[in-house]
């Protein structure tokens, strides 16, 4: 029963990531980051994930805050926060946010506050959801690998 | 694993972003380089020892005399895009260094413009990435690490073991203390030359990493 659980877990996951590929939330860069991952770097996926969850959630608050001031006019500022957000989205393979960005960037560079308001509701959405599925992703794999290890005892 | 410690080659990779730092990390040290990283070309700049005020001015030392010769680099690899000193800045601080020049650099960017390529490969970059960098994309590093580091060694070593094939174990024995014997000949040759130099001399004493393409 519990070998069950292992492979349904894994069968689960590999699921999930294809409907993230087939969506474009999730690009080939993800699978390089998944490569990188072995032995002696056991939780690099999540530790890169985690460190761009934290870097994102401050570049959305800088976008919010300059948006959300009245006289808001630095435009070049705004470029500068998309253009990193857009460099760390492409480095793990977060298409879709990173598309939003490209879209967000065309409007600063119009000037178009408006269009850049509506292009930072689009892309906190997108964020969100992507933040949950890779959540749900890491939980997966947790619960995948807790199931091999009670499957496989360590022997003494 | 039985690799000398000597064997491995030692990049020095810039980035300011620290996701991309951390990829690159990775992709290094599976790919068994050592890796320093750093967040900015200054800060490069000083872990190779060289301060940003003197590049080839003959009347101050060129080199601050700790850093430069404990740790040495084979490699740079750079991110174009950075904040102060770009990329393509760094790039040309460590070609007009006369300590530095043989170092090979390559750039990495997120944005394909060809005119920003065909620029660093002019000023001497080796190689341009498009972020994200992969595996595949490291290939090609080997190479320009080959030829600058151990070339002198490697063409020795080769000459001696092309002899020792012909000779017997007691000529090999009588070369190896001739030649023991001329190298410490040479070095006190050299080393009373040098101390006959004046203290403006610009190149600095020790070569480790310059030596010749």
């Amino acid at each position: 029963m519990l070998g069950l659980g292992a492979d349904r877990l894994r069968a689960d996951m590999n699921r999930l990531l294809a409907f993230l590929f087939h969506q474009g939330i999730l690009d080939e860069q993800y699978l390089q980051l998944q490569q990188l991952q072995d032995e002696s770097s056991p939780n690099f996926v999540s530790e890169v994930v985690n460190i761009y969850f934290h870097e994102s959630e401050k570049l959305l608050r800088n976008l919010r805050s300059l948006l959300m001031d009245r006289e808001f006019s630095d435009y070049k500022k705004m470029g500068i926060h998309l253009n990193q957000f857009m460099g760390s989205s492409s480095s793990i393979g977060a298409k879709r946010v990173r598309n939003v960005c490209v879209a967000f960037r065309a409007a600063s560079e119009q000037n178009n506050r408006a269009g850049c308001l509506r292009a930072l509701e689009l892309l906190e959405h997108e964020y969100c959801f992507l933040k949950n599925k890779l959540h749900e992703l890491f939980q997966i794999e947790q619960q995948r690998v807790l199931a091999v290890g009670v499957r496989y005892p360590m022997q003494n | 694993m039985g690799m000398a410690a000597e064997s491995q080659f030692h990049v020095l990779a810039v980035d300011d972003s620290i996701i991309d730092r951390k990829l690159i990390e990775r992709l290094l040290k599976t790919s068994s380089y050592q890796v320093t990283t750093v967040d900015s070309g200054s800060k490069a700049l000083e872990f190779l020892g060289l301060h940003e005020d003197d590049t080839t001015n003959p009347s101050t030392p060129c080199v601050s005399p700790n850093n430069h010769q404990e740790v040495e680099v084979n490699l740079v690899i750079t991110d174009y895009c950075m904040p102060g000193m770009t990329g393509y800045d760094l790039l040309k601080k460590i070609k007009e260094s006369s300590s530095l020049r043989d170092i090979p650099v390559v750039i990495m960017s997120s944005e394909n413009v060809p005119s920003r390529i065909s620029r660093c490969l002019e000023e001497g970059a080796e190689e341009f990435f498009l972020k994200p960098v992969r595996l595949s994309d490291l290939n090609k590093l080997r190479p320009h690490l080959m030829k600058t580091k151990s070339k002198d060694q490697h063409q020795k070593q080769e000459k001696q073991e092309e002899k020792s094939a012909f000779q017997s174990p007691k000529q090999q024995q009588q070369e190896k203390e001739e030649h023991q014997q001329q190298q410490q000949a040479s070095n006190n040759k050299r080393k009373a030359i040098e101390e006959g130099l004046s203290p403006e001399r610009t190149r600095p004493r020790y070569n480790g990493i310059t030596t010749v393409v």
